[in-house]
């Protein structure tokens, strides 16, 4: 039932918008490869071979982000989460362990309660959401469409999303970087620069 | 056209996950992830055409960089544990031909 009501959704807005979105079957394939990687990266035991399958991870929910026309989410997706955590990850098999013990049966039923509870609640929310691009969404309507039609007049930047993000919320932006540049000025004396070592090198264990 | 390159690069990709899981030492699983971010520029690119929108050229050239940046920074990890020593000083090869 609500499987049929997904393919519906999904056929609906693929027909109503067949600009925005990119071809179905890149996106259906692209899911396909996701699910394929979370499996293997759960079966697997070896944490450095873990860690690169998270980079394929990151690389392919960019990819799809792109299908999706979410680009800047892609690029967010891509720096952070194939360069940056996949070094992050590996600093943490380096500090601690390679291998993966395994968990007992009875330790495994409450976190895999907790995951489908959660992922009940998120399908059962995207059945309120408006249909992907649809023209009349709130998402579109209000602010967006001002936005649209006063950028021009208002501001001399041609690109909208520029015009909102240095003009229309200026102070906001310089908040953030503010925000971001101190954390980053804190993990760095937090953490010392030039004393971070790892645990010695970090050889695979097979070859 | 666009779509027959698509469908081969989705095969490439198919070939590279394959590698990653199965791949018997971490030389393998590095050169896999590293040529799957490849087949990940590529396929933007593709579906930049394929969308109507070559725009997405310039993402992807920036997926390009990334893609090499963090393979440098995975490999320099594992051979000296660490991403801020410097490299002449411990190269585990050259000390042992001292």
């Amino acid at each position: 039932m609500m499987m049929a009501d997904e393919q519906a959704a999904v056929a609906q807005a693929a027909e109503s918008v067949p600009a925005v979105s990119g071809p179905i079957f890149v996106e259906i394939f692209l899911l396909a490869l996701l699910f394929a990687t979370a499996i293997s990266m759960i079966r697997m035991r070896q944490l450095f071979s873990v860690a690169m399958l998270s980079g394929i991870y990151s690389l392919l929910s960019a990819a799809f982000f792109v299908a999706l026309d979410a680009v800047d989410v892609a690029f967010t997706e891509a720096a952070v989460g194939a360069g940056i955590s996949t070094v992050l990850i590996l600093t943490g098999v380096a500090l601690t362990a390679k291998w993966e013990m395994p968990v007992d049966r009875e330790r495994q039923i409450l976190p895999l309660a907790i995951v489908i509870v959660t992922g009940g609640a998120l399908f059962y929310a995207t059945l309120d959401m408006p249909a992907f691009g649809e023209a009349t969404a709130p998402a579109n309507a209000y602010v967006g469409q001002a936005y649209i039609d006063q950028t021009p007049t208002d501001i001399d930047v041609p690109n909208i999303v520029t015009a909102v993000l240095a003009s229309y919320r200026g102070f906001d932006t310089m908040g953030e970087v503010v925000v971001v540049f101190t954390a980053g000025l804190a993990c760095l004396l937090l953490l010392g620069v030039g004393a971070i070592r790892g645990g010695g090198r970090n050889d695979d264990g097979e070859h | 056209m666009f779509a027959a390159t698509t469908l081969a690069l989705g095969v490439a990709m198919i070939l590279m996950l394959i590698r990653a899981v199965l791949g018997p030492t971490v030389y393998d699983r590095v050169l896999a992830v590293n040529s799957f971010g490849t087949k990940t520029v590529l396929l933007l690119g593709v579906l930049g055409f394929l969308m109507g929108r070559p725009a997405f050229l310039d993402i992807a050239l920036l997926y390009a960089l990334i893609n090499f940046v963090g393979t440098i920074a995975i490999l320099k990890f594992f051979r000296y544990g660490g991403l801020m020593t410097a490299m002449d000083d411990e190269d585990p090869i050259r000390q042992e031909g001292r």
